[in-house]
């Protein structure tokens, strides 16, 4: 202790407290401030970035969901589209199909009407024809007939035997 | 600047071979000339060579030799207090072996203990002697003049000042062209945020710390610096005196006090969870503990400092103590594994003190949100 407290020196204990004291104050001022706020700057903006990077991520993360959706949309969209547009042109075809159906049954009707009539006109001709042939024919045969009286009344005998019998 | 630093670490490196390249100059006094010596006597010697160059001293001395009676070196400035101020170069002394007149008074420089005292005109002490009023005994001590020399210490000091000074500025201009660390920077960045991250905020919190870091980062620097001045072959040993580390574990016991909370005070003279008798005889267990603090952190510093110089001294002492090669060989050896290991011890006390720095300044800052 005794050679302890004689080693200690006032003046140089004086000097170190001085020159410490200034060392702090100038270092304070010139040194630690500007560079422990550029650590910390730097800190601060380094730490933004990754946060600003993770967001980034995060939105890129949605908005390619969002496309996805988007393109899943598009597709169901389109599938549907397809598929209304085969149905409506089915619906078309079969309408096309009925409606035809519907005319060429008219026309067969008509065609049929028009060819009954023309048959029923054809053969009420051939029947007035026919009748008149017959006519003539019964004309010619009873003028035959009736050439004689014998052949008039055998004839008229055996028209009454008809007519009797009848 | 980065320059200047890696200029510094070489050197410190290379510090056992310089070292003994200085001595070498000082061969022929340890070498056949003093043949005669006695072992006792050489032993004696090599004790005074080791304490010489842990004492603080009023000349820059580089190279000296005894036996061809020169010293390569520079005078400092005496600057005495007595009863008016004494200025005058200590190249005056001649090594002590001259009286310097100033202003009527006589001084004369003591080569053994490196203490100017006052003297008459012819060198002789003067004296003072001062009875015990109780055991009457009487002591006789030296007159001394209060001694504010610019010593080898202060000027190293100021020259370390100046360079940590201008090497952390041209750090803090660095960050004007960018925030990215150039130059010295990158070498000093990696430490500041080591003390702030790993020293600062785990010891007084993410809050408090910020004030505190101008001091731990300053304190860090200049005890860790100035260990590596003492690494140097200058023989230059600042923070191994006790002057000096009772300055840096004043300051640190002021900002305690004077930072402290009301929790800190609370802790000392009223100590909150335990009984009353308790508190009461906890007071002055605290209140020693309060001045322990930092007559540890002085002692540490000092002894640590003083214990490696006087053991790398001795070391060299022994290359030129032993005869034979093989021997000189290996403690040359011994002293480079020595230097490497005060290396560590230089970065290990300054990492020690900062820290112990900054577990004080946690429990003066600490707020206690619940009762213990």
């Amino acid at each position: 202790m005794e050679s302890l407290l004689g080693e200690f020196s006032v003046g140089l204990a004086f000097w170190q407290a001085m020159l410490f004291l200034g060392l702090l104050l100038l270092l304070r001022k010139f040194a630690w401030k500007p560079i422990l706020n550029s650590v910390n700057e730097r800190e601060a903006k380094i730490s933004e970035s990754l946060e600003l990077a993770e967001k980034t991520r995060a939105e890129m993360e949605t908005m390619k969901a969002q496309n996805e959706n988007l393109l899943k949309e598009a597709r169901a969209e389109r599938d549907a589209m397809i598929k209304d547009t085969k149905e409506t042109v089915n619906t078309m075809i079969e309408d096309a199909k009925g409606k035809a159906r519907v005319e060429a049954d008219k026309v067969q009707s008509l065609a049929r009407d028009a060819f009954t009539a023309e048959k029923v006109a054809a053969i009420a001709e051939l029947k007035t024809q026919v009748a008149s042939i017959s006519i003539e024919i019964a004309e010619k045969v009873l003028r035959g007939e009736l050439a004689s009286q014998d052949k008039q009344t055998t004839l008229a005998n055996k028209l009454v035997e008809d007519i009797n019998m009848n | 600047m980065y320059r200047l630093l890696r200029f510094i670490l070489v050197v410190a490196l290379l510090s056992p071979v310089l070292t003994s390249s200085v001595f070498a100059n000082a061969e022929p006094h340890h070498g056949a000339p003093n043949k005669e010596l006695t072992p006792e006597e050489k032993r004696e010697k090599n004790t005074e060579f080791v304490k010489h160059h842990t004492h603080d001293s009023h000349s820059f001395g580089i190279v000296s030799s005894e036996e061809g009676g020169w010293h390569l070196g520079f005078p400092l400035p005496v600057i005495l207090w007595d009863g008016g101020l004494h200025v005058f170069m200590s190249s005056a002394f001649e090594h002590g072996e001259k009286v310097v007149e100033s202003n009527g008074n006589y001084y004369k420089l003591d080569t053994h203990d490196g203490k100017i005292y006052k003297t008459d005109e012819h060198g002789t002490v003067m004296t003072k002697s001062t009875v015990d009023e109780k055991t009457d005994e009487e002591t006789i001590s030296k007159l001394k003049p209060i001694d504010f020399s610019i010593t080898k210490n202060v000027f190293t000091t100021m020259l370390m000042c100046l360079f940590l000074f201008f090497l952390f500025r041209s750090v803090a201009k660095s960050y004007k062209s960018g925030l990215a660390p150039t130059g010295a920077a990158k070498f000093i960045e990696p430490i500041v945020i080591f003390i702030r991250d790993e020293i600062a905020i785990p010891n007084i919190g993410e809050k408090a710390h910020k004030k505190y870091m101008v001091y731990l980062l300053t304190v860090f620097f200049f005890i860790w610096f100035l260990n590596l001045m003492g690494m140097t072959p200058l023989g230059i040993n600042v923070t191994g005196n006790i002057a000096v580390t009772f300055v840096l574990a004043m300051f640190t016991f002021f900002i305690t006090q004077f930072t402290a909370k009301k929790d800190y005070w609370m802790h000392i003279f009223w100590m909150p969870g335990v009984p009353v008798p308790m508190k009461i005889m906890l007071i002055p267990i605290e209140l020693i503990g309060l001045v322990v603090k930092p007559f540890a952190l002085m002692i540490r510093l000092y002894a640590n400092m003083l214990a490696g110089h006087i053991v790398l001294g001795a070391l060299i002492a022994a290359v030129y103590f032993f005869d034979a090669y093989f021997a000189k060989a290996a403690f040359l050896g011994l002293t480079f594994f020595m230097n490497i290991i005060e290396l560590l011890v230089a970065a290990l006390q300054a990492y020690i003190f900062t820290m112990l720095t900054a577990l004080y300044f946690g429990s003066a800052a600490a707020v206690h949100e619940e009762a213990h």
